[in-house]
């Protein structure tokens, strides 16, 4: 009997806290993963589009498409891979209400994000074709600029996390949903670079 | 504690709904569903406009009154605002009004959000029809590629980025529909005794969470090609224009069923109140809808069967095809059988329904038959494929919006509707749409091209007697909103329920309080529980007791 006052209690301070959702239960998480799922069907629109072109195209890469340079992206995939080890370390910590461990974990993250982003501008600038040199290139820039939007995005993400971190008593272990969405979305991400590596350097 | 509760309950008690609500970013899920219903409609009128002109123009085999560009221009527009701005919007209206209403909750799940998602809707129509200040797209509603490309490229990237902003409107609306149905039931509503506008609904919004993306990605390429010169879909530059075929059917035919899935679901509702029969066979209508948003996903080439697709890969997407007139069918005699032998009240609402279930069933039939490759060789791009969708989508769509509208307008306003003004707009909507409609599948079948402005005069007397229907269709919208109008104004009061109905939404005021329910509501029936358990054996109020009760309550 004490115990479920007790839960009670929680609920109802939870209700106060988040006033925008009239004390209901918190269903932001949900919301994200189906966001998640939508946005993903966006990236097979594109990764479907690359994969039809290399099938009906007689010659893929076109003729005279210069070979990719694959040491930088290989750096890219180990920093953003590990990127996500790394970020879960700071949820982690969280759990465990170390908010300095958060930051810290949190803050590698961000920049692992940027040197990856820094990387991908480096091959751009120096990448032997231009977005309309062929077929090939205008799929390389554009699948690897939005998947490059959308760590500009994460790295956003993770960086407004650590804004709000600094307010003492914004995210503890049991309420930290802008913590958990943004790793996911990171995690997302990191997912999706692997596809996009496998399809668009390696096949 | 006891104390905070009490005082929020007390500062809820006070809020009251203000006129200036439905011109603000509200998040009550009841004034962002009229903002989506009244938007709509406007909207619909603008679609309607576009097509009399063109009507009035094909009453002639020359292009004598506009130009044919144009007259592309309307096309293109006409059916770009009919869909993403009537439609689908309308569609939404119903699943914000009502979803919450139904499953017996406060709100939509992201209650601004859910504002969000409307009030991209109207500058994306405002944005639409700026684009006739610098030349409209004039590639149809599909903006196939290479034509879209030399076409006028700032009308079509304007098209572009609007369509792409009301795609992000559906989407954010589908996150909440889907989250709302699934998370925020009352406790004692299972996922089978929900009712099955929901189903339909969460048919409807995994087809856009599915869909939509896709289409965003092919008008993200399409508009690469268009700005800055790549060519992923122009084959001068090595691209292939059938990839973009693809991409924009693989929403494209999934956005046929999230308009008319939606719709589904009002009929489910309707039929069975103003037939007082519990529905016909209720797992086979909602699973039936699952059916239709998975195979709906799986058919899109059926729109390519003359751009050169291989052989085998036609078979394929016949058979899937013709496969989803199964679930279609399933629905359609669960209908009729819903009907049959029931009490039923022949007012505006039922009658817009069965008036839903005849024109459907045409589009329906015909769908399968231009499934079929041989036929559709012949048919592709005439007006057969015209009638044919307008036959489900004004036969099937509209028809079930406006049998909804009448259904809930006690609900929503809090008046009742004129019956004798309902029945005028629906014999002036019925016989005009069929007048406009049908005889175009004569004309398909023996020729005539559709999107084109000039056609061949022995068709001419034909086209009148179809100019004139669609004169007739103008005329049966002036019923409607006099009726609308007056009966907002002047109708008489509504009673909490006054079609006697089961589900949620008729336990509560009309129009529902601020906070949706005085107190959770209490399921004391299944949601189509009508005309069955009328003899209680223990001494329990019956059902119908129980329904005379509520009805009487103001």
């Amino acid at each position: 009997m004490q115990s479920s006052a007790v839960n009670n209690s929680q609920v109802v301070i939870d209700s106060h806290q988040a006033p925008e959702h009239h004390g209901h239960p918190d269903y932001r998480m949900f919301g994200v993963i189906l966001f998640l799922i939508a946005d993903s069907m966006t990236f097979i629109g594109f990764f479907a589009a690359f994969l039809i072109y290399r099938a009906i195209m007689p010659v893929w890469p076109p003729e005279g498409t210069p070979e990719l340079e694959l040491l930088i992206p290989i750096i890219n995939t180990a920093v953003l891979v590990t990127s996500s080890f790394v970020m879960h370390k700071g949820q982690v910590a969280l759990k465990n209400n170390d908010i300095k461990g958060l930051q810290l974990w949190f803050g590698i993250t961000a920049a692992m994000g940027l040197a990856f982003l820094m990387g991908q501008g480096y091959e751009y600038f120096h990448a032997e074709f231009g977005l309309k040199t062929n077929l090939f290139a205008s799929c390389f820039y554009v699948v690897t600029g939005f998947h490059g939007l959308h760590v500009t995005v994460g790295v956003l993400l993770i960086l407004s996390v650590l804004w709000r971190s600094r307010t003492e008593g914004h995210y503890s272990s049991s309420s930290h949903f802008g913590v958990e969405a943004a790793e996911i979305y990171w995690h997302f991400v990191d997912v999706i670079w692997l596809v996009l590596f496998v399809l668009v350097y390696l096949l | 504690m006891t104390n905070d509760q009490g005082q929020i309950n007390m500062e809820h008690a006070h809020q009251e709904r203000k006129w200036q609500d439905y011109f603000g970013f509200s998040t009550d899920h009841k004034v962002i569903g009229i903002q989506y219903l009244v938007t709509a409609f406007f909207f619909y009128l603008v679609g309607g406009a576009l097509a009399e002109i063109m009507r009035t123009e094909l009453s002639t085999p020359d292009p004598d009154l506009v130009q044919p560009e144009f007259y592309n221009q309307l096309m293109t527009m006409h059916g770009s605002i009919m869909l993403f701005l009537w439609i689908i919007p309308a569609g939404a209206a119903f699943a914000n009004y009502l979803i919450p209403l139904m499953i017996g909750a406060e709100d939509m799940a992201f209650p601004r959000l859910n504002a969000v998602a409307f009030w991209m809707i109207p500058p994306g129509g405002i944005f639409f029809l700026s684009s006739f200040f610098v030349g409209t797209a004039q590639a149809g509603w599909t903006s196939y590629p290479p034509l879209s490309l030399v076409s006028g490229k700032w009308g079509e990237e304007i098209w572009i980025l609007s369509v792409l902003l009301l795609g992000t409107s559906s989407m954010l609306g589908a996150m909440n529909f889907v989250t709302t149905i699934f998370k925020m039931r009352i406790p004692d509503m299972d996922i089978h005794s929900m009712p099955l506008f929901c189903w339909a609904m969460l048919a409807t919004s995994a087809l856009i969470l599915l869909g939509t993306p896709v289409l965003a990605a092919a008008l993200i390429l399409l508009s690469f090609d268009l700005i800055a010169g790549t060519a992923f879909f122009n084959p001068a530059g090595g691209g292939d224009p059938i990839v973009y075929q693809h991409m924009f059917w693989f929403y494209s035919h999934p956005a046929v069923y999230i308009m008319v899935l939606p719709f589904f679901g009002v009929i489910s509702e309707v039929l069975p109140v103003h037939a007082r029969k519990p529905i016909f066979g209720y797992r086979a209508i909602a699973y039936s809808s699952l059916a239709i948003s998975f195979l709906g996903l799986i058919v899109w080439a059926h729109h390519m069967f003359t751009s050169g697709t291989p052989g085998w890969l036609r078979m394929f997407f016949m058979a899937t095809t013709m496969i989803i007139a199964v679930p279609t069918g399933i629905k359609v005699f669960s209908w009729c059988a819903t009907l049959w032998g029931g009490k039923l009240n022949l007012n505006s609402a039922l009658l817009f329904a069965i008036g839903f279930l005849s024109s459907f069933l045409i589009g329906g039939l015909s769908g399968v038959m231009v499934a079929s490759v041989p036929f559709d060789i012949h048919v592709h791009d005439t007006y057969f494929i015209v009638a044919h969708f307008h036959y489900v989508l004004f036969g099937g769509a509209v028809f079930g919006l406006f049998a909804g509208v009448y259904h809930w307008f006690p609900k929503m306003s809090g008046r009742m509707i004129n019956e004798t003004w309902g029945r005028i707009h629906f014999i002036l909507t019925f016989v005009g749409f069929n007048l406009t409609f049908l005889p175009m599948h004569p004309l398909g079948l023996q020729g005539m091209n559709r999107r084109v402005a000039l056609y061949d005069p022995k068709f001419q007397a034909v086209n009148e007697l179809i100019t004139i229907g669609s004169y007739l269709l103008a005329v049966s919208t002036f019923p409607f909103m006099i009726n609308i109008i007056w009966s907002v104004w002047k109708g008489q009061k509504a009673s909490r329920n006054p079609w006697r109905a089961l589900t949620l939404e008729w336990q509560t005021a009309s129009p529902p309080i601020v906070e949706n329910f005085e107190e959770e509501p209490v399921l004391w029936a299944g949601p189509y529980d009508y005309g069955i358990d009328t003899e209680s054996l223990d001494g329990e109020e019956t059902v119908d007791d129980m329904l005379a009760e509520v009805a009487g309550s103001k």
